[in-house]
């Protein structure tokens, strides 16, 4: 699973995407602690930031479908 | 008109854009690159977005705002990449019956800009130093 990194999340991992091992029926948590066992250096922001799964915000208990565009999208700064 | 651009917003365009002879009231709000935040300097900023979740998230946001007052027509242009002092980062224009309407429409847009469209902001200090924007102050 690909999941896509901005600012600075980017910035932290210095690759614009990371991937991560998923079985399927993960869940977003479940990715969340894929992404933490990947790259330890995302903790503090990853717990700050919110997962998005086919450009919509999604739960920590929604399920990944497989094939999802997912990214990881920090505090957002916008305006 | 609803879309990021990485060229100088056209704010004539957009007011253009939400002309409506149904409208009373058009609102034009810029949030424009500020030099000083506190006493910390900016030399540029550096916008960032992911932009197809960005783009469906800016139309959300407007449907969000027709759902709450009698928008005739919005208008959101976001920019990015590297922005100087006094850029228009941002442009949200509203056209609506009465002025009341269109006032508080434009401040909803924004506020829900900063709260779900995925675009970040990179600090570029005069020092070369540069911070992306999450929310927290720098330590």
């Amino acid at each position: 699973m690909i999941v896509h990194l901005f600012a600075g999340a980017r910035e932290l991992v210095g690759a614009p995407t990371v991937s991560a091992e998923l079985p399927n029926g993960a869940t977003v948590a479940d990715l969340r602690q894929a992404l933490l066992q990947v790259n330890p250096e995302l903790a503090a922001l990853l717990a700050r930031s919110r997962i998005a799964v086919n450009h919509e915000f999604a739960e920590d208990s929604a399920v990944v479908p497989e094939g999802a565009e997912i990214a990881l999208i920090p505090p957002v700064s916008g305006g | 008109m609803i879309h990021l651009t990485r060229d100088p917003i056209d704010t004539a365009a957009l007011l253009a854009a939400v002309q409506d002879p149904h409208c009373g009231a058009v609102v034009l709000f810029l949030g424009t690159v500020r030099e000083l935040t506190g006493a910390v300097r900016t030399e540029y900023l550096e916008y960032d977005a992911y932009a197809p979740m960005a783009e469906q998230k800016l139309r959300e946001v407007a449907a969000l705002a027709g759902e709450r007052w009698p928008i005739r027509r919005a208008g959101i242009v976001h920019r990015l990449g590297k922005l100087a002092i006094g850029d228009t980062a941002v442009a949200v224009a509203v056209s609506t019956p009465h002025r009341a309407e269109a006032f508080a429409a434009a401040a909803f847009i924004m506020d829900k800009v900063k709260e779900l469209v995925p675009i970040w902001k990179q600090e570029n200090a005069p020092d070369g130093s540069s911070e992306w924007v999450h929310g927290i102050t720098p330590s």
